[in-house]
């Protein structure tokens, strides 16, 4: 599992740019459910045929990143944010393109008080020395990825784009258990999901299935003086109750929670104040999709090291194990 | 069949907080039994009423008022079985202090958000607003009874008495928009007075404080070719934009603005003048904040009415409405719909 | 009339969102005798059909009717007009501007305090769209209501001037020239069935694009828009956005949409090779209708190309007529290139049909 995580989130995707995270999660799935297909917004829709209820897996391929916007004549890069940058956290990280460049972020060094330091005045350093040299390397409209290695320690992932590979893995490793089932099941690698929810909606729209999970991360309340949360690290993934984009549907929910139970899986029940997963765009999608989601108790999302707890994600895919057999 | 003000009452005691309307979508289905062909209850918890029409080709004209209220939502229980809580809606922090209210555990439980007493505030907090993060809500048990009643998830409501007020105004809870819901049945009955060739779909619906949620699979659902929305607006306020609020007992506001259909809004005027129904205009620049912008740009497009009653103190627990704009709004609704002209 | 005379007339007609009707008519009396079928949804979306030669994807073109402007929200016991902005007017652009009222086009203006009566923070502080009013010259309350009504819409009256080296200055080039662009377009003849659609409601939300998306299912989307710029003096060069006669400008990402990377490199390479000017756009604020069309059914694959106009939302909007040339030259070539590119899969869209069978399935209205 560890392996499998590794190599997802270490694979370059940022939203709008997943084909490669796509191409990976192919070749896994290859042989092992009944058709694949992709659509238009880029969505790997993998489906495990039934007669029975059409279930839907939503988890994304996209990470957040940064996009080009202008490179001026001394080789420096101007960029815009793809996803939700926190500012404070992006100073001094490294991006990587997608051929390999890498780049500095750095700040225009005459900001005072660093809470001014907005995206226009940072800037991304590649080492070039001219626009002409810069332009080799890296093009307007190119996107970049936070650099942050993958490591296992004391059972706890340590990665870039957790956020959320983690689905993605979690997903993969559900479809190779192959539970026995009637229902037919969809396990759609959507795009887009952090500028908005958008593959999502494409995807359920070409499968209108009975009831859609989401798989995602959700943030905790277990580091020093964080925001009072319930949901810690370690204590079972969660059974999304409501977030930002969704209340979820009770009687998915209820399903959930009969499912942990019946198997005795750990999980905890969680309210995020913050965020919103694919969830949040299927359940308006056509006529209304019953919806829910189960999340990765995640500290440091959108940091270029988010840990979570490896315990979590085999409980998750137990879970849905036991959801899929209903 | 209960007189409007009755209704409201009633209506107004219900608790459908939004996103987990399935405690009251029977009730609501109740009354609309009386007066539909047919009542469901669709998988988002809808509550959907047809009145069919004696037309041969009957059109369909969708009606729709939410029925589902702000509240709150449980986030954690502290050992000291105190409740910490969320919104679930658009909740005023400051409209909530010192309140009853019942939280919807493994029975209904009486509960209380407390406030610190004058003495205990220091000097330097006086003049700020608490923030929801920093209030608990009390149900008088420790820790280990609560967990053993409440859930994380759990849904809390506003706990208030409606009061009938002079010149027959209402005020209580979730008249956003139960007042609407109200209009809905007044709809239903003041057609059973009517000749109607249309097929008519009143639907309670969920999850508008959420976002319009029920109004999008609604009017995906049911392929309407008018569409008609009853909600609340602004009643009239010291302190308020005098072009942004409408006084009470005035009549129903009809929305006017780019999201709306012109032809159908045009008539809906014309007809209120010529039958001297009570109306006021109320010009919308923008996506109106209700479902009619969900309606517009549901599939190919539906030409849509918005109808709103004036509603004062809107998210507290005593919004005001008066009962005379409630049925003024039923009785335009349903002339419109009965005298609708072919097009 | 040519393509620069049809956007000439069309930026003196007002179409203020909801209300564009006029842009409408004028729109169908120039294409009727090149397309197959037209049909005007129930939102007021105008949608051509033209058919091709079976070849390649089912393409939506876009372009937008509808303009900024007010709507009148209460009449004051003066004869004074109060209002609210449609679209995102900055209230600073309002102030002595000239403006037509409501369907028969009352002229009005709108008036401010003068300069020596204002207290010294309102010399210095922003205009509140609050205070300002629409005078139409009317002596009460009644002489007003006589005239114009609550909920009526309020246009900029501003006609098209040529100026300066090419530069066109005119009200709602955002987005009349992508129109005058679509209008050109129709005129040619495709291999591929083509969708021209003009929507209402974009400045309020992407509203028309939503449901003329919906009844046409398409593949393939092109919007066609009139997009910022802001090549003058003491601007930072990263936040110029486009720059005014460099070519028509190709949006990567904005707040609405992240366009297809496929899609958009055809156009750049038909641009290079056809010796088109392009540029990209540098700044990802705003959203077009591209937003909506790209999350349409299963997915359509989505660019914007859109002339680099200076000043938009305000009544005195300039652009580069080469600009305008180029944006045609380039989007002929596109439809003129895509059907068989397409085909040779460098678009790898591998599932085209779902989504009209879908819409079929779910009771969708058969198109035009």
């Amino acid at each position: 599992m560890f392996e499998l995580i590794k190599s997802l989130t270490q694979t370059y995707g940022p939203s709008g740019n997943e084909k490669k995270v796509a191409e990976k999660i192919k070749n896994l799935l290859k042989g092992k459910v009944d058709e694949t297909r992709t659509d238009a917004m880029g969505n790997l829709i993998c489906v495990k045929k039934g007669s029975g209820k059409k279930i839907m897996f939503a988890a994304h391929m996209d990470e957040i990143g940064i996009i080009v916007t202008y490179i001026d004549e001394n080789g420096f890069l101007r960029f815009g944010n793809v996803g939700g940058l926190p500012q404070l956290i992006i100073m001094g990280q490294r991006v990587r393109f997608e051929n390999g460049t890498v780049g500095v972020i750095w700040y225009e060094e005459n900001i005072d008080n660093m809470k001014n330091a907005t995206l226009e005045k940072m800037y991304i350093d590649i080492g070039a020395s001219s626009r002409e040299e810069a332009e080799k390397m890296v093009k307007v409209g190119d996107m970049g990825i936070f650099v942050g290695e993958t490591v296992l320690q004391n059972g706890k992932i340590i990665s870039k784009a957790l956020d959320d590979r983690l689905g993605c893995a979690i997903l993969v490793e559900t479809a190779l258990r192959n539970v026995e089932t009637d229902n037919e099941i969809y396990y759609v690698f959507t795009t887009q999901e952090e500028v908005g929810l958008r593959g999502a909606k494409t995807a359920a729209f070409g499968i209108v299935p009975d009831m859609a999970l989401a798989l995602d991360v959700c943030d905790t309340g277990d580091t020093p003086n964080c925001k009072p949360m319930s949901v810690k690290m370690g204590k079972g993934p969660t059974v999304k109750i409501k977030d930002r984009s969704v209340i979820s549907h009770p009687e998915v929910k209820d399903r959930l929670i009969r499912a942990a139970e019946k198997a005795n899986i750990p999980y905890q029940l969680e309210v995020s104040l913050y965020g919103g997963t694919d969830a949040g765009s299927i359940h308006i999608t056509a006529g209304g999709i019953p919806s829910g989601g189960i999340s990765i108790p995640t500290r440091f999302i959108h940091d270029a090291s988010e840990m979570a707890d490896m315990n979590d994600v085999e409980n998750a895919v137990r879970l849905l194990c036991e959801f899929i057999k209903g | 069949m209960m007189e409007c003000g009755e209704l409201l009452k009633e209506l107004s005691g219900i608790s459908a907080i939004t996103g987990r309307e399935n405690m009251a979508s029977e009730k609501i289905a109740g009354l609309f039994r009386e007066y539909c062909d047919d009542v469901r209850i669709d998988a988002f918890y809808n509550v959907i009423g047809l009145k069919k029409g004696c037309g041969k080709n009957p059109r369909s004209i969708l009606v729709t008022a939410h029925y589902d209220e702000i509240g709150l939502i449980v986030t954690g229980i502290e050992d000291t079985g105190f409740l910490r809580f969320d919104a679930a809606g658009g909740v005023d922090p400051k409209a909530i202090g010192a309140m009853e209210v019942t939280v919807h555990g493994k029975k209904d439980l009486f509960g209380v958000i407390g406030a610190k007493p004058p003495h205990l505030i220091p000097p330097e907090d006086s003049g700020k607003a608490v923030k929801m993060e920093d209030m608990r809500i009390d149900i008088g048990l420790d820790g280990e009874e609560a967990r053993k009643l409440v859930s994380i998830g759990d849904m809390v409501s506003f706990r208030t008495v409606p009061q009938k007020l002079l010149n027959n105004r209402i005020a209580g809870k979730s008249l956003d928009n139960r007042s609407g819901v109200a209009a809905l049945i007044e709809i239903l009955k003041e057609l059973k007075k009517l000749h109607h060739e249309d097929d008519v779909y009143v639907v309670a619906t969920v999850q508008e404080e959420l976002g319009l949620i029920g109004a999008f699979s609604t009017s995906y659902n049911i392929k309407a070719d008018l569409a008609i929305v009853i909600d609340a607006c602004h009643g009239d306020m010291p302190d308020c934009p005098s072009d942004e609020t409408f006084p009470l007992g005035k009549g129903v506001a009809i929305a006017v603005g780019p999201i709306l259909s012109r032809k159908h809004t045009k008539e809906i005027i014309k007809l209120a003048k010529s039958e001297n129904i009570p109306y006021q205009i109320d010009p919308e620049a923008g996506d109106t904040g209700t479902e009619a912008a969900a309606h517009s740009v549901a599939r190919e497009g539906i030409p849509v009415i918005l109808l709103s009653v004036p509603t004062k103190y809107m998210h507290t627990a005593v919004e005001m409405v008066s009962v005379d704009d409630v049925v003024a709004t039923g009785k335009l609704a349903a002339r419109y719909i009965a005298g609708r002209a072919k097009d | 009339m040519d393509a620069y005379e049809i956007l000439k007339k069309l930026t003196t007609l007002d179409g203020v969102s909801g209300e564009e009707g006029p842009v409408r008519d004028f729109i169908m009396s120039q294409i009727k005798d090149h397309v197959d079928d037209l049909v005007v949804d129930n939102m007021g979306n105008l949608i051509a059909y033209k058919k091709g030669k079976g070849r390649g994807p089912k393409i939506m073109l876009d372009a937008h009717m509808d303009e900024v402007g007010l709507l009148v929200t209460q009449i004051t016991c003066d004869g004074l007009l109060k209002f609210h902005t449609i679209g995102g007017i900055e209230s600073r652009v309002l102030v002595g501007k000239r403006v037509r009222v409501g369907e028969n086009g009352v002229p009005g203006i709108i008036g401010y305090k003068p300069i020596h009566l204002q207290e010294k923070n309102e010399r210095t502080g922003a205009v509140d769209k609050k205070r300002l009013t629409i005078d139409i010259g009317a002596k009460d309350r009644q002489q007003a209501e006589d005239k114009v009504e609550i909920g009526d819409t309020v246009a900029f009256a501003y006609d098209p001037v040529e100026f300066g080296d090419n530069k066109l200055m005119a009200k709602a080039l955002d987005d009349r020239v992508g129109c005058a662009v679509l209008i050109e377009l129709l005129k040619g003849s495709y291999e591929c069935d083509v969708y021209g659609c003009f929507t209402v409601q974009e400045e309020i939300g992407l509203k028309g694009a939503k449901t003329a998306s919906f009844r046409v299912m398409p593949n393939v989307a092109l919007i066609l828009e009139g997009t910022t710029c802001y090549d003058v003096p003491d601007t930072k060069e990263q936040s110029m956005s486009t720059r005014c006669g460099n070519g028509p400008a190709l949006t990567v990402m904005d707040r609405s949409v992240i366009v297809d990377r496929d899609l958009l490199n055809l156009i750049v390479d038909i641009a290079k090779s056809n010796n088109i000017p392009y540029q990209y756009k540098q700044t990802i604020t705003g959203g077009t209708n591209a937003g909506r069309i790209q999350v349409n059914g299963t997915g359509v694959k989505v660019a914007a190309i859109a002339v680099p106009c200076r000043y938009i939302h305000t009544p005195v909007s300039v652009m580069d007529k080469n600009d305008f040339e180029n944006m045609i030259r380039l989007s002929k070539k596109v439809l003129e290139v895509l059907p068989k590119a397409w085909e040779e899969g460098r678009l790898s869209n591998s599932d085209e049909n779902r989504a009209i069978n879908l819409y079929r399935e779910q009771g969708g209205i058969e198109h035009v």
